[in-house]
């Protein structure tokens, strides 16, 4: 741990993270509160970040002008912090014409290029050969672009994680994998399933089978993450290769709202900790470590900010949010006719 | 100037015309550009033609994300069924990408493998799956069956802005052929009409086109006039020009390698069953690949596939059939 906390990050940019990172969690607890406030306007799977938040900023806080971020299904925190319209990602998820795909994605698919963001898959694990080949456009054309690849820690069992991390590897390729271990993939905890941790090993151990660095990181400490994703993308800018990074936190909702067959209106579940596995200790000390708390704790405790000023940065992602669900709600649906557009470039 | 070249030639010109043509396109796959003396790494360098390690999921998902972000790569995959390892990215990564985020992203690979390769490499490597590609939307195949399309339709496969599987016959790896020279590109979803006919229409995929044009040939000496359509790319498929020649004709006879109720044949049958029923004079035929897996050993190969000879008696069968009256 470094001896100042916040390194060369100054006041301002503190701020911006704190912000996003707040941002990120009224957007999901307002997606949330859709499905009891809007029932059956949420179709299909929708999969949230809350707890998040701190890797996902601390990661993208080091992003310089034209880097990529792309990540898995789990997508709704990344395009926040890119820059994206938070009112075209409700109506998306809404299924809204005023959506970022037009309503042809929906939460699992958000994508917007123009603000670095070139799409997902919601198949577990397929976007990291994605993101491993933005990495050979980028190492090909030489646009001093790096690639942020954050999959889950279920992808990472995937065979398609190991072919594109060896693929990286050989080929020096600007990317940084950020393996978001946030215990359980889908419904299973991690100790059931991933061979590391049943031996009591780091994940990121994983790294050591493409002889690549492989680094572990307190994920819910925004400034840990910073820092380790700093000196990754350090190497990868240069030309040093890829590393794996896990990034340690606790997902705070469930995988995603029940499945229900349609006209049964779906909702969120309780957590898997606490509706599968009876943990209900193991969830509260996880809720206790909330990475957004932790982190404006930091920052009151250092003088970087005021309580008034919280208040107003609160009060404006409030307000910035609850016109995002208006926007949403008020967009019309897609013509029906639409729905034979972009099959085809 | 057309130039005689074997069909791997012509493969392999329309990849390099298009690399030296637009610097976006890449070339890679397993065992290929492996030393500093190969011609492709001495024309475009290591950071254009590479070779990766046996992986195919990882070579197709690259490649669409190469594709996502401003490249146009070219996979060589040898062998179609090696795509059956990562068909996860074959059929649903590259075709719903441009389309799962509303058009904002386009896809443009080139999926390049070889396929029913009849010569003894039985059970897992001689098949014909491209039924499996040509019913998702958003995916495009071409089947060359002769040495120019084999260009042409490459440089129009790099061209293209979607995800295109381009499957090349082994069996006509050597078959020479005249060539246009330059920029020649085979536009995608326009039948060929390879011999021109009146008494019955043959339509055939990839190898099976130069089965129909020697029995076509063959029936000519008897007096039988055979019209044999090449479609070229089986998605999208020219429907129009195999109606037009059924039209003509009023008989059809579906050749395709594939299994019968995995073929091309069979949606052919389909479409012409609902869009030129009223011309046909005699039920369709089709000759496929029995229902079996592809045995090893020579005579059982030769038993399951089609042939000449199989073909022949299916034109003859649709003329002996009882005609409904035109």
């Amino acid at each position: 741990m470094p001896k100042k906390p916040t390194g060369k990050l100054g006041k301002e940019r503190l701020i911006w993270m704190y912000t996003q990172m707040l941002r990120i969690r009224e957007f999901e607890e307002r997606v949330k509160r859709t499905f009891v406030e809007h029932p059956g306007v949420i179709r299909g799977h929708t999969h949230l970040a809350d707890g998040a938040e701190a890797s996902i900023v601390g990661a993208l806080a080091t992003r310089q002008k034209d880097d990529l971020a792309m990540p898995s299904y789990r997508c709704h925190g990344y395009p926040i912090v890119l820059g994206t319209s938070v009112k075209k990602m409700m109506a998306e998820i809404y299924g809204r014409k005023d959506g970022l795909c037009q309503g042809f994605g929906g939460s699992m698919h958000l994508a917007d290029p123009a603000h670095h963001f070139p799409g997902t898959s919601g198949i577990i694990g397929q976007a990291i050969a994605h993101a491993t080949g933005a990495a050979l456009t980028a190492q090909v054309k030489k646009t001093g672009q790096v690639i942020y690849c954050f999959f889950g820690d279920g992808a990472s069992k995937q065979g398609v994680f190991f072919e594109s991390l060896n693929m990286a590897a050989v080929w020096k390729l600007p990317i940084v994998y950020i393996l978001e271990n946030n215990e359980y993939q889908a419904y299973t905890h991690i100790s059931l399933e991933d061979a590391n941790s049943v031996a009591g090993d780091r994940l990121s151990q994983k790294a050591e089978a493409f002889s690549m660095p492989g680094v572990t990181v307190e994920g819910t400490d925004v400034l840990k993450v910073y820092e380790a994703v700093g000196k990754a993308v350090k190497r990868a800018r240069a030309g040093q290769g890829p590393c794996l990074i896990e990034s340690k936190f606790y997902r705070f909702s469930a995988h995603g709202n029940a499945i229900t067959i349609p006209p049964v209106p779906t909702q969120f579940p309780k957590h898997e900790a606490i509706e599968t596995y009876g943990k209900k200790k193991e969830y509260a000390a996880a809720r206790a470590k909330d990475p957004i708390q932790m982190f404006r704790k930091k920052l009151r405790s250092r003088g970087i900010l005021s309580e008034p000023d919280a208040k107003r940065i609160e009060d404006s992602i409030r307000t910035e949010l609850e016109e995002a669900v208006q926007f949403a709600l008020a967009s019309p649906f897609p013509a029906p006719e639409e729905a034979t557009k972009y099959v085809f470039a | 100037m057309p130039r005689e070249m074997m069909y791997a030639e012509a493969m392999a010109t329309a990849i390099t015309e298009e690399m030296k043509r637009d610097s976006d396109v890449i070339f890679y796959g397993q065992n290929l550009g492996m030393t500093d003396r190969d011609p492709m790494v001495r024309m475009f360098g290591k950071n254009r033609v590479r070779i990766t390690p046996i992986s195919e999921t990882a070579e197709l998902g690259i490649a669409i994300g190469a594709a996502m972000t401003g490249l146009r790569p070219v996979v060589e995959l040898w062998m179609s069924e090696f795509m059956l390892v990562a068909m996860g990215q074959v059929l649903n990564e590259a075709p719903r990408l441009r389309y799962m985020s509303g058009g904002q992203v386009k896809v443009p690979v080139v999926f390049k493998a070889g396929y029913g390769f009849a010569a003894g490499w039985a059970g897992q490597h001689s098949n014909c799956i491209y039924h499996t590609m040509m019913g998702v939307p958003g995916l495009k195949v071409a089947m060359p069956s002769c040495a120019a399309d084999a260009k042409g339709l490459m440089a129009a496969a790099i061209r293209d802005d979607n995800p295109v599987i381009y499957l090349h016959h082994y069996m006509q790896m050597l078959d020479k052929g005249p060539v246009p020279d330059g920029d020649y590109v085979i536009p995608f979803g326009v039948a060929d009409v390879k011999r021109a006919g009146s008494d019955v229409t043959v339509v055939a995929t990839g190898w099976m086109v130069s089965k129909s044009l020697a029995a076509a040939e063959a029936l000519a000496e008897k007096g039988i006039s055979v019209e044999v359509v090449d479609p070229r790319t089986i998605e999208p498929l020219d429907i129009e020009t195999i109606v037009n020649s059924v039209k003509k004709t009023g008989r059809l006879v579906v050749v395709d390698q594939a299994t019968r109720h995995a073929s091309v044949g069979a949606i052919i049958a389909g479409e012409v069953a609902e869009r030129g029923f009223q011309h046909l004079k005699a039920p369709v035929k089709m000759v496929t690949a029995l229902d079996t897996s592809i045995p090893y050993s020579e005579p059982l190969e030769k038993y399951v596939l089609p042939n000449e000879e199989k073909i022949i008696d299916a034109v003859k069968g649709v003329l002996n059939s009882m005609s409904r009256g035109a």
